[in-house]
């Protein structure tokens, strides 16, 4: 097998034979599978675009390709030739880089340090610091960034823009065969994106195969030959560029039946009246926030990663507060500086890290669902009596309010499904009465059935008078849930939509490909 | 966002502009502050005497040689608690092997580091193969060892020849060489820090593992390299303190409080419990500051159980000092 495949490899004409490839790769993780079976050519000289959704698979196979991860199984086929990638060194050396999505600099130490590490230069593992110094400033001047940026500067005392500009000079470092780039444009602005596009034809020329993902598709159509498409961990197809047009593409990316029952969308006698109201507010992440949320209404916030979504849900519920503009809560213009405000006020929020900011997973079910009850306790008062007592009744009461099924309230919340967990930090919030619920992300990473009886649950909260603001970067449950939609982009309210929009409205908003630029202008006006 | 504003005050600019760091206002301040105490309560011999000065270094090098190995693991997001046994064990195996006479150095010397190379890769290879959590892991090597020695000694233990108490005692010139050792320590510990790759990579490690991993950094082994060398500087430390005992006892490290105090003193001087930040000259001036504190609660007579409650209160003030500016500056 793998002396066949090494053989017509090397048989196809060296112009065209692809410098790597990946064939039927397969990686799953607990609960979902990630890559399915994908296989893909990438040729020199060309910028292949990878898209989809996010939880599309494409992370996941650049991670694979750049040996971070290691495939369930397929293969691997680097120059003609099988190769196995057990450490990123490997694929490094094999010269295969990559750019990652998140920021993958150390704040303490500086630029030239970051670039070259593990790479440093110097004779017998010393150091040559004026080398790397100058080693830095060389690479700098590729991407333009030399008079912007001096190598000895400390990481954390540069830009969001700057430290991705530095991100991308030490892959392109590398001097690597194959540059994958996972969305080295999601916080560039627009003169940034141009330097980044001027140099990807350079290295182009150099007959480097790069490898794009993006969401912000005329980017893609700017810099991509070529445009791969995925979709739930499976490859939908790829095409050339030049045949193609932005409506195929998203028709490509999310061209999926709803794939499972939704609860009946409100009717306009449920919706009373507004209970939150933010007006021209914002702060360093977000501009020109408008919007209104009604009792009894489900309000989606759609839009891309990076455009703003979680950062406005943390903007209401005081994690990073808006710094400009009025919140008014049930009438009254109120100042969220913390959390505790938030609750204080009723509000609930349903956090996208389910982890690291909903739940503790060390603790029983029972504690996690009395937290907030708690927390709004005089710090002094009887918890643990309390505890008992309340949790008789209070505990078993929230539970079967969200359907949740547990044998004992003394198990860890760790040990939980995704869903469930889901579910006990919903109790949490009903425990404090919470009248407005924030949800980021409430069903990711959570299997079918559950998401089902989850929107069932927030559908029933909209029923009890609670108001409900949903961030998602799913498209079918953005249009199953929704009596309204907001779509973000670049951290402001790019258009609203009605409920009964198609997923192509979302995107091409959500892109910045909306025909009808009214909209845009008519939602985010200047502030004062 | 800018790295430099207006409203920075003289110190932050002073601090940043001349790379020195900002501990050592500190050790300027408490010396200051202790040698006006001394001219006004006692006989104010700590600004006038160069031995009392001196005396200040000389007493720092043993904690000084071993905190320079602790920065390392701490660089590294790890922590040794075992370097004070290792400090006992060399203490009374080599003077055991020694007895007192000269050809039996060499042995001696070989069979301490090695013993110290041994725990050092003892405790790399459980944190990072067996991934134990490094608090966890050192103590369990720490007891290990002190069972041992316990076990096998009970008090002081042969003797060193005269010629290896030079170490201790001897000077070069005017200068103590116990003074040379710790600088030479602390020298060679910054260029393995700032000149060599393990030290890059070792601040990688420490400031963010999986940077470093995708980056292309073996993590593993440099956690290994920085475990065995904070064992070589225990080591180093007990040969020095055999040397001025001139006889080996189990309890010389944990009487000195090696392990707290040496994360202690490079915490001070700025080196990150969290990892990948901080540096040997930071432990140095850490180091002094507890130095000069013992010889001026000396000088002016505090009795020891106030020495302890002032010392707890310094290191808090000076480590809080930090944190409280760090957050500011990100704000």
């Amino acid at each position: 097998m793998t002396l066949a495949s090494s053989v017509t490899a090397s048989e196809q004409p060296i112009t065209n034979s692809p410098v790597m490839e990946v064939r039927e790769i397969c990686k799953r993780f607990p609960g979902v599978v990630a890559c399915n079976n994908i296989s893909l050519q990438f040729l020199p000289g060309e910028v292949h675009a990878v898209v989809g959704e996010n939880g599309a698979g494409k992370s996941t196979l650049m991670k694979i390709m750049a040996g971070a991860y290691i495939a369930d199984s397929g293969e691997l086929i680097l120059q003609g030739e099988k190769v196995s990638f057990n450490h990123p060194q490997e694929a490094q050396l094999k010269g295969v880089s990559i750019i990652y999505q998140e920021f993958n600099l150390l704040p303490d130490r500086t630029v030239a340090q970051n670039i070259f590490l593990g790479r440093e230069p110097g004779k017998f593992g010393s150091l040559d610091v004026a080398e790397l110094n100058m080693n830095a400033v060389h690479v700098l001047k590729e991407v333009e960034a030399d008079q912007l940026i001096s190598p000895t500067a400390m990481c954390n005392s540069l830009s969001v823009a700057e430290q991705q500009i530095v991100e991308i000079a030490k892959a392109i470092s590398f001097d690597s065969k194959v540059l994958i780039m996972d969305e080295p444009t999601a916080s560039l602005t627009t003169i940034e994106v141009k330097i980044l596009s001027d140099l990807i034809s350079k290295l182009k020329a150099r007959g480097m195969a790069i490898v794009f993902i993006s969401h912000r598709l005329r980017e893609v159509f700017e810099i991509a030959e070529k445009i791969s498409v995925l979709k739930d961990g499976e490859l939908v197809g790829t095409v050339m560029t030049k045949d193609t047009n932005t409506s195929e593409i998203v028709h490509m990316m999310v061209g999926r039946d709803l794939d499972h029952y939704f609860p009946p969308l409100g009717s306009p006698e449920d919706f009373g009246e507004v209970v939150l109201r933010v007006k021209n507010s914002g702060n360093d992440f977000l501009k020109d926030i408008n919007f209104e949320l009604r009792k009894g209404e489900v309000l989606c916030v759609a839009g891309l990663q990076g455009s703003g979504r979680t950062e406005l849900a943390q903007a209401l519920f005081g994690v990073i507060p808006f710094k400009t503009g009025t919140v008014e809560v049930n009438g009254k213009i109120q100042s969220i500086k913390s959390p505790p405000d938030a609750i204080r006020l009723h509000m609930g929020f349903v956090t996208e890290d389910r982890k690291a900011e909903g739940i503790l997973p060390k603790q029983p079910i029972r504690d996690n669902i009395l937290l907030t009850v708690r927390t709004l306790q005089p710090l002094l008062g009887f918890i643990y009596k309390d505890g008992i007592r309340k949790t008789r009744t209070l505990v078993p009461d929230l539970a079967s309010q969200v359907d949740l099924k547990a044998e004992t309230f003394n198990r860890e919340a760790q040990y939980l499904s995704g869903g469930n967990q889901q579910k006990v930090v919903l109790s949490k919030w009903l425990s404090s009465k919470s009248s407005i619920f924030i949800f980021d992300e409430p069903t990711r990473g959570i299997d079918v059935e559950a998401k089902a009886s989850i929107h069932d649950m927030i559908r029933g909260l909209t029923k009890q008078g609670i108001a409900v603001l949903m961030i998602s970067s799913e498209l079918p449950e953005v249009l199953g849930m929704s009596d309204r939609i907001l779509v973000m982009r670049d951290g402001r309210i790019a258009g609203e939509l009605p409920a009964k929009s198609t997923e192509k409205d979302i995107m091409l908003v959500a892109t910045g490909h909306a025909e009808d630029m009214k909209i845009e202008n008519t939602v985010s006006t200047e502030k004062g | 966002m800018a790295t430099t504003s207006p409203s920075d005050n003289w110190f932050k600019r002073m601090s940043r502009s001349s790379k020195i760091p900002p501990v050592y206002i500190f050790l300027i301040i408490i010396f200051l502050f202790t040698g006006i105490l001394d001219q006004i309560n006692s006989d104010g011999q700590m600004f006038t005497n160069p031995a009392i000065m001196l005396n200040i270094i000389v007493r720092s090098v043993a904690l000084g040689i071993v905190a320079v190995g602790q920065t390392f693991v701490l660089l590294g997001a790890s922590i040794d608690l075992s370097v004070a046994y290792t400090i006992s064990i060399t203490a009374v195996m080599s003077s055991y092997i020694m007895q007192g006479n000269n050809s039996n150095v060499p042995v001696a010397l070989l069979g301490v580091f090695a013993i110290g190379i041994v725990i050092g890769l003892v405790n790399g290879l459980i944190i990072t193969k067996l991934r134990v959590n490094p608090f966890i892991a050192t103590l369990g090597v720490s007891l290990v060892i002190k069972g041992v020695i316990n076990a096998t000694f009970s008090n002081y233990t042969g003797s060193v020849p005269q010629a290896f108490e030079w170490f201790g005692y001897g000077t070069l010139g005017p200068i103590p060489v116990s003074i040379i050792i710790l600088l030479l320590v602390v020298t060679i510990g910054w260029f393995i820090l700032a000149r060599t790759k393990f030290g890059a990579h070792l601040y990688g490690v420490g400031g963010n593992s999986e940077v470093a991993r995708l980056s292309g950094v073996r993590t593993d082994r440099v956690l290994i390299g920085a475990h065995v060398l904070c064992s070589v500087t225990a080591v180093l430390s007990g040969i020095f303190l055999v040397s001025l005992m001139r006889s080996g006892a189990p309890w010389v490290g944990p009487n000195g409080v090696y392990d707290l105090n040496s994360i202690a003193t490079a915490v001070i001087g700025g080196t990150a419990l969290s990892g990948g930040k901080g540096g040997v000259w930071g432990t140095l001036a850490g180091v002094l500051i507890f130095g000069v504190l013992a010889t001026a609660f000396n000088q002016l007579g505090v009795n020891p159980y106030m020495k302890n409650i002032l010392q707890g209160v310094i290191i808090i003030l000076a480590v809080a000092s930090y944190t409280v500016r760090s957050k500011k500056e990100a704000a």
